[in-house]
């Protein structure tokens, strides 16, 4: 992403909404800047601030006359007066940083859509999670801290050592050089997120041994992490085995995705079928 | 995604949040789901929800691109579903967002009868979910729990924050906005209804509650987290 110098009026107002905090009015050229290295790509401030198309020359009259008098003139918080921001044309490996972080598109450059996969919001259709199994979603960066693929590879390396089987359809795995040790693509590591998600399945037992796995690489990287499990329930909707797990490991569960067994496969039909966008 | 999943609070505070969403099955060709999802809008619309969406072209209450400036001084907030359901063209995730038990029982309920043959998710406190199948005579079929923020959660701002800023799994809404919003309501310069109308622009699925916000920001107000 880049702002137009010659239409940025130095407003202010984009500063706020950049999840990464990547962008701020330098002192010097009296623009708003993007620090490139701290942008994660995620359109946030193309896609969700209104534009307006006015004139910078008259906008800025206007702000410098209103500051002279020490008057705060009280525009919307979410829009660029003058439209000033530009998508740039994103070459490898900086373009899996929008792949990762701008979830309206969806990539061809890790060959998967989307940060991870279906997990169990499809399970009464694929059957992927089991009675007695547990599908893991360890999601790191968010919310707003960001993340490098060099802490996304800390995990996957200490995943790895455990045995663990990645999810192949996992956006992460297909970025992987070598499965078997959780190594990423070397060429990317130093590119930042807004997150990731590693997805692994287990079994039941294995739970407190892969949580206690986790949060010992939570203390080698410099982000923070979500989990989530996934379990299937029991003829009767309960969940007798997994939850009394997490409760014995300290978490308390508040809130959850409920699948509610409506899925079945579908009849199929003669669509045509969309291609991918590019990222 | 987990883009509904890790909405910080307690059980409590997600009284007034139920996301249900229809995902159909990625990597079966040929299924024609667009009219079903559709469907699923149309019918989300008869329970009157706060918000409904698509990952691909947005929830109800959008960004403009050729804002007209006197917009600054009469903003309109009404949400569009309709310009959601016409705007659906490709199967993706469709979610609905409901402000009350009532209405997202009620709406389950309907979806069951129905019968699409879609996968259809609850996103809300573990009992609010239960109470949903309960009503519709539907047993659990699967479960994904969220464990929560860990790891450098120093690094996380205050929970008020927090509340508004997970509302947007998908991270398009700042912490620093989020603080915006609540400033400016704290300082009388927009009310709960217009910084929360703010943040719902920022969400690209649809999926932020802007009820929720306004009853957060309308707490903030008053209150330290």
């Amino acid at each position: 992403m880049r702002i137009n110098p010659d239409k940025c009026v130095a407003c202010g107002n984009c500063t706020y909404v950049c999840p990464m905090g990547a962008i701020y009015i330098d002192p010097v050229k009296q623009r708003a800047t993007i620090n490139d290295d701290e942008c994660v790509e995620c359109y946030t401030c193309f896609n969700g601030l209104s534009q307006e198309h006015l004139p910078p020359t008259l906008v800025r009259l206007v702000r410098k006359t209103f500051a002279a008098m020490r008057i705060r003139f009280d525009p919307e918080p979410d829009v660029c007066p003058t439209a000033a921001f530009e998508p740039n044309e994103l070459t490898w490996p900086r373009v899996v940083r929008r792949a990762f972080s701008d979830p309206r598109v969806p990539h061809e450059s890790t060959g998967v859509e989307g940060r991870g996969t279906e997990e169990v919001k499809t399970n009464d259709v694929t059957g992927r999670v089991k009675l007695g199994e547990a599908g893991l979603t360890i999601e790191l960066g968010r919310p707003g801290v960001g993340v490098r693929f060099h802490e996304i590879q800390e995990m996957c390396w200490a995943l790895a050592k455990a045995n663990v089987a990645f999810e192949k359809k996992n956006p992460i795995t297909s970025l992987m050089t070598d499965v078997p040790t959780g190594t990423l693509r070397e060429d990317i590591l130093n590119e930042k997120l807004m997150s990731a998600i590693v997805e692994i399945k287990v079994q039941a037992d294995r739970i407190e041994e892969i949580i206690n796995i986790v949060r010992e690489v939570e203390k080698k990287i410099s982000t923070v992490v979500a989990i989530g499990v996934g379990v299937r329930c029991d003829g009767d909707g309960e969940d007798h085995i997994v939850a009394p797990i997490l409760e014995k490991l300290g978490y308390k569960l508040e809130r959850a995705k409920t699948n509610i067994g409506l899925g079945r496969m579908l009849p199929v039909v003669a669509a045509p079928e969309k291609e991918l966008v590019k990222a | 995604m987990t883009n509904t999943l890790h909405r910080f609070g307690d059980a409590e505070s997600f009284r007034d949040d139920y996301v249900i969403f229809a995902i159909p099955t990625k990597g079966v060709k040929g299924q024609n789901t667009v009219p079903l999802l559709k469907r699923f809008f149309e019918i989300a619309v008869e329970f009157k929800p706060v918000n409904l969406g698509e990952t691909r072209h947005g929830g109800a209450l959008r960004p403009g691109r050729g804002m007209n400036p006197l917009a600054h001084w009469h903003r309109d907030n009404t949400p569009d579903f309709q310009a959601v359901i016409d705007g659906l063209t490709d199967p993706t995730t469709c979610a609905a967002v409901f402000d009350n038990k009532v209405a997202a029982e009620d709406f389950v309920k309907r979806v069951r009868e129905e019968d699409f043959g879609l996968s259809v998710n609850i996103s809300t406190s573990i009992d609010g979910a239960e109470q949903c199948c309960h009503h519709a005579c539907i047993p659990r079929h699967s479960v994904g729990y969220s464990l929560g923020f860990e790891g450098k959660t120093e690094k996380l701002p205050n929970s008020q924050v927090m509340m508004l800023s997970t509302m947007c799994g998908h991270g398009m809404i700042s912490h620093s906005l989020a603080k915006k919003m609540i400033d400016f309501v704290k300082e009388n310069r927009r009310t709960p209804e217009e910084a929360a109308a703010v943040l719902t622009r920022f969400c690209s699925c649809g999926v932020f509650n802007p009820s929720r916000a306004k009853r957060i920001l309308e707490d903030a107000r008053t209150k330290t987290n």
